[in-house]
Order: C-alpha cells, then structure tokens, then sequence
C-alpha cells in the first residue's frame, strides 16, 4: 500500500473522531437527547478522546462531558466514578486555553450538584491547578476558573476554606480589577460565597482588600455586576460590628442609595439586604444609616416594589426601629408606617406578613408616643385578625401576638383600642382592658365616648376569674362609673328589672 | 452566799458607822458630789444640745442640697440627655435630609428613564434612515409622485423628506448586524462577533483589460488580501505561563540593562578618603558642636529648675469638681 493510502486510514479516523465529538457536544447542549446519551454509555466512549493527540477531540470531548455532566447529577457522579477528574487536572497545567476553559466547565459542573461531589474535586487536587488557571493571561480562563471555584466553595465552611488555602482570594481580588465585565461578575459572586460562611472567611476576604474594589465597582451600570457585588458586600457586613464598620469605611453610603432605585429587582433587594445587614448590629451603625437619609430611601423602595423583594428593606426597617426610641422615632416622622401596613394588607406569604408585623411592633414598643402613631393606622385590627386567622402560620401568629402584645401595653389612644374589645381573644383581652383602667380614672371625656360607644357594655360581659388580673382591671373600670351605670349595662339587666314588675305589687 | 450577806452587811455597817462618826464630812462629800456631777451632766448636756444642734442643721442643709440636686438634675437632664427640642429639631433635620434624598433619588430615576427613552428614540431614528436608504427608490419624480407624496395632501410626507435626504444604499452587501452585537459583552472572550466571510469583491467598472499575460486584478487582490486563518495550533499558545514569564524577564531584563556595572555612590567611594570640613564649621580645637549636634545656644547654669517644659493638657472642668461639690463637714458626726 502507498504511503498515501495509510496516511488516509489515520485521516479518516480523526476525522470521524472529531465528528463524534462535535456531534455529542451538539447533542448534550438539548435536554431531551441525553437520556439517550446516557443509556448509550457516552462518558465511558468520551474519556478516552480526552487523553486524544488532536486538541480540537480534546476540547470537543472536555466540552461534552461538561455539558452532560451539567444537566443532572447522576451524570455528574458518573463522571467523578469513570476516573476522568485526575486526568483532566493534570492535563489543566499544559494545554492551551480553549482546553482548560473546557475542562474548569467540566469542573464546575461536577462540582454544582452537591458537597460531595465538590468535596471528590477537592480530593483530586484540582484546586492547585485551577488556582493557577486564575494567573492565566487570557480573561475567559479567568472566568471559568473561578467560576468553578464559585461554584465548589458555595455548598459549606470547609470546602471554602479549603478554597481559601489554596490561595484563590488575592487572585480573585486581582481579577476583580480586569476590565472585562463578565470577569467581575464572576469573581464578585465567588467572593461573596466565600465569606458567606464564616467569619473569619469573610476577615480573610477583607484582608486581601477587597471591600474598596468592590465599593468602587457599586457605580457601575451594569446591572447583573451590581447585584454580585452588594451580595458579597452584604455577606461580608453581616458577620460581626467590625466587618460592618469597614464596609461602612470604604463610603458605600449615600452611593448604595441609588442603587435602591435600580430598575432591576434583585439590584434593589440585594442594596437592601446590604444595609439590613448593617443596620442590625448597633444603635451607632443605624444612627449613621438614618443621618444619611438611608430610611427615607428603604422605604420609597418599599413602596415601589411587590413580593419577597420587599423583605429585606421591611427587616431593616424593624431592626432600626428595634435599637432606639429615637430611632423609632425618625421612622415614623420618615413616613414609614404606610408602607409597612400596606406590606401587611397586600402580601400573600406568610413569612413577608410576619416581618411586617414584627417591624411594626418594634416600632410602635417604646413610649406612647410611638405606639399612638401606629395605632392612629388602624393597623390594630388587622394584627389582631391575623393572630385570630387558623390559616395562618405559627410564625406568623407568635409575631402578630408579640406585636399586639408591646403596641398594646404602651398605647394610650382609646379611639384605636374600642374595636379591639369586641373580637380579643383572652390573652389580649387583658391587655387592652388593662390599657383602659389605666386611662380612664383619668380623663372624663373618655369615660363618656367609653359608655356611649358600648365599650361599658361590652366590659359587663367579659367573664374572668375573680383574682385574677382582669377581674382587677375590670373592678377598676367598674369604680370609675356611678353604680347604676354599672348595673344598667350589666347582662341580665332587662330581665332583672322585668323580674321586678312581675313581683311589684302595686300600691293602691 | 449568807457569808458574802454578811460580809457586806458588816461592810455597810462599818461605813454607816464611818459615816455617823463623821457628819460633817459626810455633808461635805455630799455637796461636793452633788456639784461634781451637776457639773458633768451640765457637761453632757451641752455636749447632747450641739449633737441635736448640728444634727439639726446637716438635715437642714440635706433638705436644701435635696432641693438644689432636684432642680439640677431636672436640668441636666432636660438639657443634655432627653432634650426634646433638640430632639425636635433632630427629627425635623431628619425629615429635610430625607425630602432631598428623596428628590435626588427621584431625578436620579428620571435621569436614566430619559437615558432609556433617548436611546430608544435612537435606535427607531437608525432604523427609519436604513428603511429609507433601502427604499430609496420609492422618491418621488417629476412625473410620477411617489406614495409618500400623494397630490391630495398638503404637504409631503415626512418619510418622503427623509427619503429626499438619504443616500442610497450601496450594492454591497452590508455586514449584517448580528445578533451577537447586543449581547457581546455577555461573551467573555469574543470581542468581534463572528464574521462572515465576504463574497469575492467586483472588479472596477470600466477597467481596459491590459493586454499581456496578466492575471484577473480580482483575483490578485483577493489573494494579497486573503485574511490570516491560522491554524488552532499556531494561534493556541504552545508554552506554558511559565516559560513565557521567563522568556518576557529575559526581554525586560535585555531591555533596561543599560549599564554592566553598578552605579557606585560617590566617585570616591572605594578610596576611603577622609571627610575635610569646612573651614566655618572647624575650630580650633577640633570640630564645633554648634551647627552640628545643635542650633541654639544652651546655658544650663542660668536655668531656674532642672526639668523641662511639661505639656498640660486642659483640665475638664466638670471632672475637677468630682469629690469636691459637696463640703466635707458632713462627714464627722
């Protein structure tokens, strides 16, 4: 035979080869076909064209297994079983870039379905290399990296660290001043599931200067890099005062502001959460956040916004109102109590309903001042009929009772307590009944609207046991009415009297 | 016991006895005690009266300190930790501060709707002038008016200007805008969208085929032009980082040696010469320390004290009274 003719053999094989490849790499990318793929055995035909000597087999073969490896995890365990993890690490470090792009995917789709999984990829020392795949010069080995090494150090503490120790953080910190925008992204969002875990991951994040890059980065209009970036600041603040402090340090505020105006939903969620995050740990860090208009801002987003959006900006507004009274204060002269009501009223989740209800009681908890401005809402009724509600949650009613419960043992408005006293069950029956023996021996003016509005009446028919704190409450109610009063709205009244015009004997 | 009875009754009896011999003396002694004890419970008294005196005058002073605590503490209270003007005007800053974050966030909004709108607004005007350039054809002539201007109506259309406006589109086929072209920055890597390669270009109208055994210009030019395919191998990099780190040392080192040897100091360095001071600051008996170890004249033997300026910091004066507000009279009763 002619040389030409051998030579055509071995043309013909990389050519069906690669036409293989290409052909299982287009038909992974469709979901429906790899059920097929997989009872057809592809891993265990892939992985020797991965160890092929023409690189386009190689990188069409990596980008197959990581497409098939990316849609369930069973395939994912199948490729951690067939061995091919040792093989595609140790060839990271030689190939060119298109091979190692392909293989940190095939990487981070092992990795994304469960610790386990990720914890397989550690053990193969595949984080050495994918480290040294974060140095390379060209960005899109950058992004793949570190999007598998997001995606390893998102499930748990140890794998992070794990992460961490491999030296990740200076560089990811480098590639998060690269110009291209989808480097940030991805680097900004490995850095926040990093310091997610712990403390002192988050310190190590901050140690390697982070938090100015990514303040900087806040003033960028790109909506999806804004979102990572508040994410991994709200990670990083949460943890402890000190971490809150610097990332108040690097002038995130009144710039954060803005970005509660975002058009994109999850820009203003998670600008919320980061100065919840903030605003939780001390009475100083929220003074700072209100003194910078920080309320005014978090409840116009409020106002603006519909569903679990509103949640973290409803949180904050609890917890500010929880350090002080002053600070409870300056939000309610914010306007802040509309929104929260109207949260109450509107939303359907359970868990969205039980912070509002815990914010407004936090609010409305420290004088009378405070709990008059959240009862002039008419807000009492609805707490009270949630609490009521069988359908709602057991959270949900644990805060509505709380709230009730601190609203009512500082509220002196009578007008907002009257419809209260109709449908209270026991347990804030006496609260309410208490409200008002401390308040009408008092004042005359209330004494009369209290008979004329049938609230006298309604006392009557209340049973307590006698010694108990409501029997005082009502005894106390009772002496600050002449005795006919009394007795005239008493139950039974009607029948007494008719008993005495049967048993009268007229005097003739 | 009876003999201790007795014993004392003996006792008493000799005294008595005693005393009966000595009326006289026994007067005496009374009057003496009587005087004696007089004097002492007159002592005592006195001693009883300044005791209830001084006693009432601390609580006197008790009762003042009381009322003047009362009113200062009212004060202070009211002024620097609950004070409700100050509050007051703190919530009323509060509410200003927020009106303009309010507005600012407001304009902020506004300003980037109008960003939106404005390049909404561009994108429609780009693509009527294409639709226009395209349709060039639909101008209206002399003759014949073209839709955009039929005789009915007043003035032409406004398309009908654009139309009188825009250059017709060339023959060659414009490079389609990809879809690619919006998304590009979600691409990581591809900086161009992918281009199509182009038909073979015409050649020049009216162009005299030279005579000779010329090729087709055409073709010539696509050949000098032919854009650069290499290959995967050639434009993948072969050597690792590593050896290209080394290899970009090598050029950078190559490039900014400039000098073999090392820039020495002085030019005298390696002589060891001495230092010659100058003839202001050598004197006779040696080299002066003035000008050297100080800039000003020291007499210690007209120093008053041997000790130095100390810095006093400012006394707080609320901390000064500490112990002291009150007299120290109350202390000893």
């Amino acid at each position: 035979m002619s040389q030409r003719q051998v030579l055509q053999v071995f043309e013909q094989y990389q050519r069906a080869r690669t036409q293989f490849a290409q052909a299982v790499a287009e038909l992974a990318s469709r979901p429906q076909n790899i059920e097929t793929l997989q009872n057809a055995g592809v891993i265990s035909l892939l992985r020797p064209l991965l160890l092929d000597v023409v690189p386009t087999v190689q990188q069409t073969a990596a980008l197959a297994l990581g497409r098939l490896a990316n849609y369930n995890d069973d395939l994912a365990e199948a490729v951690v079983k067939g061995d091919i993890l040792p093989q595609l690490v140790c060839s990271l470090s030689e190939q060119n870039r298109f091979y190692k792009k392909a293989a940190a995917f095939v990487l981070r789709a092992v990795a994304k379905h469960s610790p386990q999984l990720a914890q397989a990829i550690v053990q193969c020392g595949a984080l050495e290399m994918l480290v040294i795949c974060l140095e390379d010069f060209d960005p899109g080995v950058k992004e793949a990296a570190s999007w598998a090494l997001e995606y390893i150090a998102r499930h748990n503490s140890e794998l992070s660290q794990a992460v961490v120790d491999a030296g990740a953080v200076p560089l990811l910190v480098l590639c998060i001043q690269e110009p291209e925008i989808a480097l940030k992204r991805i680097a900004a969002s490995t850095l926040s599931d990093i310091s997610k875990h712990s403390p002192e991951l988050a310190q190590t994040v901050v140690d390697a200067g982070a938090i100015a890059h990514l303040a900087q980065m806040i003033l960028n209009p790109d909506a999806k890099l804004k979102r990572q970036v508040l994410s991994a600041l709200s990670q990083i603040a949460k943890h402890s005062v000190d971490l809150a402090e610097l990332v108040v340090e690097a002038e995130i505020f009144p710039v954060v502001l803005t970005c509660l105006k975002d058009s994109d939903e999850y820009v203003k969620k998670n600008g919320a959460t980061l100065i919840r995050e903030i605003a939780k740990h001390t009475p100083e860090l929220s003074q700072l956040i209100v003194n910078a208009g920080g309320v005014a801002a978090v409840i116009d987003c409020i106002g603006s916004c519909r569903g679990t959006v509103r949640l973290p900006g409803i949180m904050m507004l609890g917890y500010v109102a929880a350090h002080s009274e002053n600070l409870s204060m300056a939000v309610i002269v914010s306007k802040g109590i509309p929104p929260l009501c109207a949260c109450l009223l509107e939303e359907q989740e359970d868990h969205i309903k039980a912070a509002a209800a815990w914010a407004l009681g936090q609010v409305g908890r420290h004088t009378p001042a405070h709990a008059r401005a959240v009862a002039v809402a008419n807000v009492l009724p609805t707490l009270l009929a949630m609490y009521v509600d069988t359908r709602s949650s057991e959270d949900l009613q644990m805060k509505t009772k709380k709230a009730l419960k601190n609203i009512l043992q500082k509220c002196t408005y009578l007008p907002a307590l009257e419809p209260l006293l109709h449908d209270a069950p026991p347990n804030i029956m006496k609260h309410i009944v208490g409200q008002f023996s401390k308040v009408l021996p008092h004042d005359s003016k209330a004494r009369r609207l209290f008979v004329t509005t049938g609230g006298l009446k309604k006392v009557q028919e209340i049973k307590a046991e006698p010694g108990s704190l409501l029997q005082e409450y009502i005894n106390t109610i009772n002496n600050c009415y002449p005795e006919e009063i009394v007795r005239y709205y008493s139950p039974g009244y009607s029948e007494m009297l008719l008993e005495r015009v049967e048993n009268y004997h007229p005097v003739l | 016991m009876a003999a201790l009875a007795r014993l004392q009754a003996r006792l008493s009896g000799l005294r008595e006895e005693y005393f009966r011999r000595n009326r006289y003396l026994r007067k005496m002694t009374i009057v003496i005690q009587k005087w004696w004890r007089g004097y002492r419970s007159r002592r005592y008294f006195r001693k009883m009266v300044k005791t209830a005196y001084f006693i009432m005058k601390m609580n006197f002073y008790n009762e003042m300190a009381v009322r003047i605590q009362k009113r200062w503490r009212g004060y202070y209270v009211r002024k620097y930790i609950h004070n409700y003007y100050a509050l007051k005007k703190y919530l009323e800053a509060i509410s200003v501060n927020n009106e303009i974050i309010r507005s600012e966030l407001q304009k902020y909004t506004e300003m980037k709707e109008n960003e939106e709108k404005r390049k909404d607004l561009e994108k429609k005007e780009k693509e009527k002038q294409y639709q226009a350039r395209k349709m060039h054809y639909l101008l209206s002539t002399e003759q014949i008016a073209g839709i955009y201007n039929s005789p009915f109506r007043k003035s032409p259309d406004p398309m009908e200007l654009l139309l009188r406006k825009s250059k017709p589109l060339s023959h060659r086929r414009q490079q389609k805008k990809s879809p690619f072209a919006c998304e590009l920055h979600d691409w990581p890597t591809c900086k161009r969208p992918p281009s199509f390669s182009t038909a073979q270009p015409l050649p020049c109208i009216g162009r005299q085929k030279p005579q000779g055994p010329f090729r087709d210009p055409a073709e010539v030019l696509r050949q000098r032009y032919k854009p650069l395919e290499p290959t995967l191998r050639v434009a993948a990099s072969i050597s690792s980082p590593l050896e290209k780190a080394r290899e970009e040392m090598k050029r950078e080192e190559w490039r900014n040696r400039v000098h073999d040897n090392e820039f020495l100091p002085f030019s005298s360095y390696h002589k060891n010469e001495k230092y010659d001071p100058s003839i202001h600051r050598s004197g006779k008996y040696g080299q002066e320390a003035y000008g050297i170890k100080h800039f000003r004249e020291v007499q210690p033997k007209k120093w008053v004290t041997d000790k130095d300026f100390r810095t006093v910091l400012p006394s707080i004066v609320l901390f000064e009274k500490f112990g002291k507000t009150y007299s120290r009279t109350g202390q000893i009763v």
